[in-house]
Parts: C-alpha cells; sequence; structure tokens
C-alpha cells in the first residue's frame, strides 16, 4: 500500500507535502518524491490533494495488488476517483462531501 | 559537528498534537479566551492524527429517547466494569452538541425527513466525514489568537515541582530545538501503534488499522514525566478487511453482514457481543480449524455495494480498490476478516493517563484529551471533541500562573542529549531495532502470532529484552531531523512496551479475551474489579490498584 508519482505529470507545486500525515513527501529539483514508501499509511490525502493527477495510490503484492491505480480529481464538493486497472481499463466512482455515507 | 539552534517561544495554552481532540480544544479556547494558544503538530493539521483518511460514520452520539447514562451503561459493559464513570458522563453529556458545532463548521450529517439526524444502529449517526480534519483545521485558522506550528515534533514534556510549564521539540526540516514555555499544557497526542508486529509484515506494514505515525508520545512523556496512567492492560485489537485492513463495521452496521466461519455458520452470538468477545470468537474459530472467517456481504444489492464502495472510498480508500481492481466485489464474495496487533489507544478502551474528572493528569497544569486519556472508552471522534472541550475548560480555570523560563544551562543540557544522537555513529538501523521490539512484543507479550497470549514466563522474558532494546536505542545515530524524529519514536514506543508489560502482569485474571489473555489466570477474577495504575518513580515502574470510581462523583487527585 503505497503511493506512485509520475513525474511528467507533477508540477512540483508541493501540495502534496503537507498534508501527509506522515511527513513522507519531499520536493527536490521541482518533482515530489515520497521518502521511503514503505512507510505510507495508504490514507490517500496527497492523492485527493493533487491538482493535476500525478499521485496515484496501488495496493503493494504483498497484499494481493494487481497494480491498479487510484486518482482523484476534486470538483468543487464532487471527487472523481478514478482506478486505471491493469488491463487499461477505467472505472471511475464520484462522491460528494455534502452527501453523507448511506452506511 | 551538526548543531541544534535553540529558539524560545512563550505562550499561553500549549496543545501537543493537532488530531481530533486538540483542534477540538483549541477551538473551546478560541471561543473564550484572547490569550495565546499554540498547536505543536508532529505533521500537518489538514491531515494528521487518525482521521486522515476521514471517517465514515459518527459512533458516539445520543439518540432521541435515550440518555447519556445509557451511553456510560453500554461503555461499562463492553469494558467489563472497568471505566471511569465519572468521565463516561461527563463525556457522554458533552457529544452532541459537537456534532451540531461541526455542522455549522461544515460537516455533511444525514437527516431523516423531520430534520432530525438520521440513525445507524443505536449510538451512531451517518456523516460524510472524508474531509472532518480540514473542516476543524480551517476553523483553526480563523481564530487569530492561535498559532499552529506544524512538523514540529514535541519529545518531552517540562516539569517543575510537580507543574507542567512547556515543552520541548525539534523542527522535523531543520535543525532547530524549540523550548516552548506555556502556563497551562494540553496533551492530545493520541494513542500508540507500531508496539507489535503487524499483520502485514513486509512493504505494506504500515497499512495498519491506527496511523503508524501515532507512536505513543503522550504516554510516553507522560511516564517519563513521573504522571499516573492507568489501564495500559487493556489492549486494543481491531477486527478488519484482510489486507487492506479497513473498518467491517461498515459491512455489518451498514449491510447487515455477519460473521460466517468457513463452514458458513454464524458465529458473533455464540462468544457474546462486546468488542473484545467479537475478536475472540474470530480467534477461536480460526485455532479450532473452522477459518478464515468472513463477514457475509455474498449476495447484496448492486446499490447497497455501490453505497459500500462510496463509503470505504470516504474513509479507507484501499478497500474500494481492492474490490475495483480484483473485481471481486462486496455483491460477489464475502469479505476475510481478521484481528490486527494490539494498540494502546484510550478512545476505544480505557488505557491512558490517569485524570481527574476535569482531565487534569496527576501533574499540575497538564490536561490531556482523547486517545491518550485514560478511564473512558468508547470515545471515537466525538468523544474526543467532548473531552478536549472539557480539558480546554479545565485549563482556562487553571491559569493563572506566571510563565517560567528556563535557564539557559537547562536547555543546554536537553540541547547536548539531541546532539549525542545527531553526531554519533552507530552500525545499528532504526528500522532493524523497530523490527526486534515488535518481534519480543509479539512473540512474548501476546501478538497476532501468540493468538494474543502471553503469561508470567513470556511477560519476563519480554520486560528482559524490551530494557535490552531500550539500552540500545540510546546508542542510534541520526543523520539528518527525520532520522531524529524516528529515533524518538522509536524510545517512545520502547518505553510505552515497558509499562504495558508491566500493566498485563499485573492484572493476574483475564478478563477481556485477546484484549488482555493471561493463561496463566484463564477466568474472571472478582478481586479484580480495580484499577491497574502505574507510575514511574526513580526509574522503576511502581504498578499499584485503586477502586473503581462512579458517575455521579467527582474525582480529585
Amino acid at each position: 500500500m503505497s503511493i506512485k508519482i509520475t513525474l511528467e505529470k507533477c508540477i512540483g507545486c508541493g501540495s502534496c507535502v503537507s498534508v501527509c500525515p506522515g511527513s513522507l513527501i519531499e520536493v527536490s529539483g521541482g518533482k515530489a518524491a515520497i521518502y521511503d514508501p514503505k512507510r505510507c499509511w495508504g490514507c490517500a490525502s496527497c492523492v485527493k490533494e493533487c491538482p493535476v493527477q500525478a499521485i496515484a495510490l496501488y495496493l503493494g503484492e504483498d497484499i494481493g495488488g494487481l497494480g491498479g491505480k487510484l486518482t482523484v480529481r476534486q470538483e468543487n464538493t464532487l471527487l472523481y476517483w478514478t482506478v486505471l486497472l491493469p488491463s487499461g481499463e477505467i472505472k471511475t466512482i464520484i462522491t460528494d462531501r455534502q452527501k453523507s455515507n448511506q452506511y | 559537528m551538526k548543531t541544534l539552534e535553540i529558539q524560545r517561544i512563550t505562550t499561553d495554552f500549549l496543545i501537543i498534537g493537532g488530531g481530533t481532540a486538540g483542534c477540538y480544544a483549541a477551538l473551546t479556547l478560541g471561543e473564550h479566551t484572547g490569550a495565546k494558544i499554540l498547536i505543536a503538530e508532529k505533521a500537518d493539521i489538514r491531515r494528521s492524527g487518525c482521521l486522515a483518511a476521514g471517517v465514515n460514520a459518527i459512533n458516539a452520539y445520543i439518540l432521541p429517547g435515550r440518555k447519556a447514562q445509557d451511553y456510560v451503561d453500554y461503555a461499562r459493559k463492553d469494558a467489563e466494569g472497568i471505566v471511569r464513570g465519572d468521565l463516561l458522563l461527563t463525556m457522554a453529556e458533552g457529544l452532541n452538541k459537537t456534532i451540531v458545532k461541526l455542522e455549522q463548521l461544515g460537516l455533511s450529517v444525514l437527516k431523516d425527513e423531520h430534520g432530525n439526524y438520521a440513525a445507524r444502529g443505536n449510538r451512531n449517526i451517518k456523516i460524510n466525514g472524508e474531509n472532518i480534519k480540514p473542516i476543524l483545521a480551517g476553523a483553526v485558522s480563523r481564530l487569530p489568537q492561535i498559532t499552529v506550528m506544524n512538523r514540529l515534533n514535541v519529545f518531552e514534556i517540562i516539569v517543575e515541582r510537580g507543574r507542567a510549564i512547556g515543552a520541548y521539540a525539534f523542527s522535523i526540516d531543520e535543525p532547530i530545538l524549540q523550548v516552548i514555555s506555556a502556563k497551562a499544557v494540553i496533551c492530545t497526542t493520541g494513542g500508540a501503534a507500531g508496539l507489535y508486529r503487524p499483520n502485514n509484515t513486509g512493504f505494506s506494514r504500515h497499512k495498519m488499522w491506527y496511523p503508524p505515525f501515532n507512536t505513543g508520545a503522550g504516554y510516553a512523556m507522560g511516564i517519563l514525566a513521573g504522571a499516573e496512567m492507568t489501564t495500559l492492560e487493556m489492549r486494543f485489537i481491531a477486527l478488519r478487511c484482510k489486507d487492506t485492513i479497513a473498518p467491517t463495521g461498515t459491512l455489518a452496521q451498514g449491510v447487515g453482514a455477519k460473521q460466517i466461519n468457513v463452514q458458513g455458520e454464524v458465529y458473533e452470538q455464540k462468544y457474546g457481543i462486546t468488542t473484545s468477545q467479537r475478536l475472540h470468537g474470530t480467534v477461536i474459530e480460526n485455532l479450532e480449524g473452522r477459518g478464515p472467517c468472513y463477514l457475509q456481504t455474498a449476495g447484496i444489492s448492486k446499490e447497497q455495494e455501490e453505497d459500500l464502495q462510496k463509503a470505504y472510498l470516504n474513509m479507507a480508500p484501499s478497500q474500494t480498490l481492492k474490490w475495483l481492481e480484483s473485481g471481486k466485489t462486496a455483491s460477489m464474495e464475502n469479505v476475510e476478516i481478521e484481528g490486527t496487533e494490539p494498540y494502546i489507544v484510550g478512545g476505544h478502551t480505557a488505557s491512558g493517563f490517569w485524570v481527574d474528572t476535569s482531565r487534569e493528569t496527576t501533574i499540575r497544569g497538564l490536561f490531556a484529551a482523547g486517545d491518550v486519556a485514560g478511564g473512558c472508552p468508547q470515545k471515537y471522534v466525538t468523544g474526543a471533541f467532548a473531552e478536549g472541550e472539557i480539558a480546554a475548560k479545565a485549563a482556562l480555570k487553571y491559569i493563572d500562573s506566571q510563565v517560567v523560563i528556563l535557564s539557559d544551562a537547562q536547555v543546554k543540557r536537553v540541547q547536548n542529549r539531541l546532539h549525542v544522537f545527531l553526531n554519533s555513529e552507530s552500525q545499528i538501523s532504526i528500522d532493524s531495532l523497530e523490527d526486534e521490539m515488535q518481534e519480543v512484543m509479539d512473540r512474548y507479550a501476546g501478538g497476532i502470532s501468540r493468538h494474543y497470549r502471553y503469561d508470567e514466563d513470556s511477560l519476563a522474558a519480554a520486560d528482559e529484552k524490551i530494557k535490552e532494546l531500550s539500552v540500545k536505542a540510546e546508542n542510534l545515530s541520526a543523520k539528518n531531523m527525520r532520522e531524529l524524529l524516528y529515533i524518538f519514536e522509536l524510545r517512545e514506543r520502547l518505553v510505552l512496551c515497558r509499562s504495558v508489560i508491566a500493566h498485563l502482569a499485573a492484572r493476574k485474571e483475564t478478563r477481556w479475551h485477546s484484549f488482555a489473555e493471561h493463561t496463566d489466570y484463564p477466568e474472571r477474577r472478582e478481586d479484580y474489579e480495580i484499577y491497574i495504575n502505574s507510575r514511574l518513580t526513580d526509574g522503576r515502574i511502581k504498578v499499584f490498584t485503586r477502586r473503581l470510581i462512579k458517575e455521579g462523583s467527582v474525582y480529585e487527585h
């Protein structure tokens, strides 16, 4: 369970740096990098914060991860959660911060 | 030689840790005083603490037709009697108004057709808590008298003549030792993860229930400062979805999924329904060859499945990712469950600082709230808020003392201690010592591999080995401030481990299966209807007992 940062997409804005509850992300040379992927809790705070969807959440192979990548785009109160599957298939789920969970 | 620059800062109120309880304490203070409030936070209050990913529901709420006393009764029953009635009642009375405030601040709370909060179960209401931390942080930033210092790690509470007068901290980015002088200190550092070997031991070792960044700093600082601690033997072990360690309550309460064994038998009623009994049942089913165990979700409707996927995105997105990438969704396949490693967390069990009814610890001017405060289990989010409020109001009453400024010589001594770590060479790695500690706790102090069981001999061995590791930890070296942080986090865990072991040994009974499973004393004993408390005196952990305190009374130190 950790994050992958796509360097071509990263604009080096540093938004992810401050929201990491483990202070694990640093920006150097204009790009974000995770200090140690093993230390990531998987909370997805940085994934939601990234304005260009350069950060994706993935499951480690040791917990059955298959290579899917989860990114999030925010638009007002809406969160567009997109899973890119290894097959190339894309699945999107929209949640609304103003809508409570049903469960 | 690497040196730390000394900086000094003076405040009226110091809050250590800007999580759930800490932010709420700051907001309460800010509404009542123009005095200076400082939040010292190791990460960044926007996403720090256990609510980083969000929270799915409010689990401590007094629904219409119910009373605060009902909540006390529930929590007492769940903890088999070892609770503080005064703390539970004052917390329960404060729960509901915190949600009104959070809703005003922008939290989404589900309402029914009459405009009342929609219930989930007996004590719960439905929210969207994905952004609960940014909401709290936003409210904190709007109060001008509150200063937030993010990325500042507090490592020692300064006590003089029995009073807390401030704290030492270091920046995790720059070589700065911060000396904070304060008139009152509120400790809201959260509980402790990472003491025991976790479910996932490889790459995903931090994929755990509680934040791996909550290292028990408050417990350790309190222990080392000589504060009295209570009920550290009541460990918390969560029942979680396998691999992702995501919550199971949403499946159980949301879609009514039952706990079943591999033969498809519903076993959850068989062992009782308290938190520890539900976990214990799963342990026994596995031990007796009827595992693995599952939550029976197969067959739920497509609509339920989609709502579940959304709910998990708002608190534990890895579970939704797992469902989607495997293609084996909740309606198609039951969700396998397992017990986590043990944690020490006073928001769920009764472990933590021994406090009076106002949440003052046994150190004058040091208050505690949330997961770090003992005696008051089943707090959840609203209980942490309510305790933050109680502690803040008590700190407001306490404050009239002058700020004590420490002498340069005192500060220099602390600076020198840090310089040793920064300038020495060590062959031992911080991570390898952490692994050793987790292995010792797992094997000898009742971890996952021992089905949470221990006995007198194993605890004695655990204590001996943790003592050895504590000595080794003093010889670690740090290349930079980040490594200095990791050394201090490991030391905090080691300090707490020793106290936990002492408490486990002192409760010579088995009152809570799995949470404290003493195989030399497998039965519950009436003479253990008492609190096990401890205090570090002259380097030794002194363990003693106290009589139970009921609600209605006010306990003073």
